[in-house]
């Protein structure tokens, strides 16, 4: 998947990338099964051809997208992005993709539009963790229609200069690096934009854990994981000190003045 | 009886021995060879907490065993299997305490009581070390073999805030699966002692009557 290096402020860090390995063998995709290397080991039965994502809601120019024309829509921007998991494990991972900002502008939301949905596909079909009662399917997260538009916010089709991965979020997935990895859905076919705060997957099944903001934030813990340090996945071996957590996961430079005012422990 | 013989023979004891290291061996030596995933820390603490979780099955299941089927040579294997669940526990503790914490002691101080299900680990892995410390003979005879018995009942307590650590554990991410597969072994284990101890309470006289 061809790109140019990304000019967004704060958009290439130069810390050591993940090995390929490790970003496509260990992670969360529950429609594949809880452990995290089911991704791995299941998501081959993923058919991302044919694909369409829906654009809906509250927009002038709903529309369908082919995922080829989808592809087509910006040009595409390799981006050094560090991941955060709210598990406590985080990595580095160069991400190939356009800012969503770019669709959003070319459906042109109506006034009325605050928030957006993103819907991951749920087909019991080929994804085994599916009918599973771990999650409500289909898996849904959303953002305000400001961290929607920050340029940071990557509409992601590719990963290491490759198309994505069934198990990363084949065709296309979003990727929102100063929040919890769980944001960043995956595998998207639908687009809806709304008036009101969506109702997200992991806030449905424990809303004391999982907040709708869920920026990555070291002074706001997790009732089982302290969030104040992170393991870098390849990196920090078993014997050392784990790493400190960044307030939004080192990019408070580019979004911190969109939460200006907010109280973080209250909106976690 | 040829399972009682075979359990009688002088290397069943050495063997079991060899047999409860095996899985420390597998994961010292996929430690070394980095043969343990993308992130090996995690992967040591939890396979540690479920040989824990293992081992407590087994230990408990040996007295059941022993009456069911009549094999009085099976509590030979009683004490070396708790010493192993406390072994493979401290072992869980121990890779929290270096891997997550780093050793330091006032991180772990602050974390232990602030995390619910830390809190309810580390309490099980204090009840069990009284228990290991009086395992040889001459702490069952100084404590006298009733009293050493109700010392190594808080095992079943020890059973019970487990489950509560796995189950909170998987809270988090709403999967609890393997907990209820453990929960039902453990339950079902300590609920067949608690069907001996009622009949028991009952006396031989009653279970005469309710025959006839």
């Amino acid at each position: 998947l061809p790109a140019v290096k990304s000019g967004v402020a704060g958009a290439m860090t130069m810390e050591k990338v993940t090995e390929y390995n490790d970003a496509t063998s260990y992670n969360n995709f529950y429609e594949f099964g809880t452990d995290k290397d089911d991704p791995y080991r299941n998501a081959k039965t993923l058919r991302t051809a044919p694909w369409t994502v829906e654009i809906e809601g509250l927009v002038k120019k709903p529309a369908r997208y082919a995922i080829e024309d989808l592809l087509k829509l910006g040009a595409q921007e390799e981006r050094i992005y560090r991941l955060r998991c709210v598990e406590g494990w985080s990595m580095v991972i160069p991400w190939v993709g356009y800012s969503l900002s770019k669709l959003v502008e070319r459906v042109e939301p109506l006034g009325g539009a605050k928030f957006v949905e993103f819907v991951t596909l749920a087909d019991s079909r080929t994804m085994p963790g599916v009918g599973s009662r771990v999650l409500d399917w289909p898996y849904v997260e959303g953002l305000r229609m400001d961290e929607a538009m920050h340029p940071l916010t990557l509409l992601s089709f590719g990963m290491y200069g490759e198309v994505l991965p069934n198990q990363n979020g084949a065709p296309v997935r979003l990727v929102v690096p100063w929040k919890y990895g769980f944001k960043s859905a995956k595998s998207l076919v639908k687009i809806r934009f709304t008036d009101r705060e969506p109702k997200t997957a992991w806030n449905k099944a424990a809303a004391n854990e999982y907040g709708f903001y869920s920026n990555v934030n070291p002074n706001v813990d997790h009732p089982r994981w302290s969030q104040a340090t992170e393991r870098r996945i390849g990196e920090d071996g078993l014997f050392a000190k784990k790493r400190k957590t960044l307030m939004f996961n080192g990019y408070e430079a580019q979004v911190g003045q969109l939460y200006a005012g907010m109280d973080l422990k209250k909106n976690y | 009886m040829p399972a009682g013989r075979a359990f009688m023979h002088p290397l069943a004891k050495p063997a079991l021995f060899v047999l409860a290291l095996l899985p420390l061996a597998w994961l010292v030596w996929g430690a070394a060879a980095d043969k343990l995933g993308a992130n090996p820390a995690e992967y040591l603490e939890r396979s540690l907490g479920d040989w824990t979780l293992r081992f407590l099955c087994l230990t408990l299941a040996v007295t059941p065993l022993r009456v069911i089927t009549g094999t009085a040579a099976l509590a030979r294997f009683r004490r070396m299997l708790g010493l192993f669940v406390y072994f493979y526990a401290a072992l869980h503790l121990l890779a929290y305490a270096w891997f997550d914490m780093g050793f330091d002691l006032a991180e772990i101080a602050k974390d232990i009581p602030k995390r619910p299900f830390i809190l309810v680990g580390f309490l099980a892995f204090v009840l069990l070390t009284p228990l290991a410390a009086t395992s040889f003979n001459r702490a069952v005879k100084a404590l006298g073999a009733r009293r050493w018995q109700a010392l190594h009942r808080l095992v079943y307590l020890v059973a019970g805030l487990a489950i509560l650590h796995f189950f909170w554990m998987r809270a988090g991410k709403n999967d609890f699966a393997e907990v209820a597969v453990y929960a039902a072994i453990l339950a079902l284990l300590l609920g067949w002692r608690l069907v001996q101890a009622v009949r028991k309470r009952r006396g031989p006289g009653a279970a005469a009557a309710r025959r006839a």
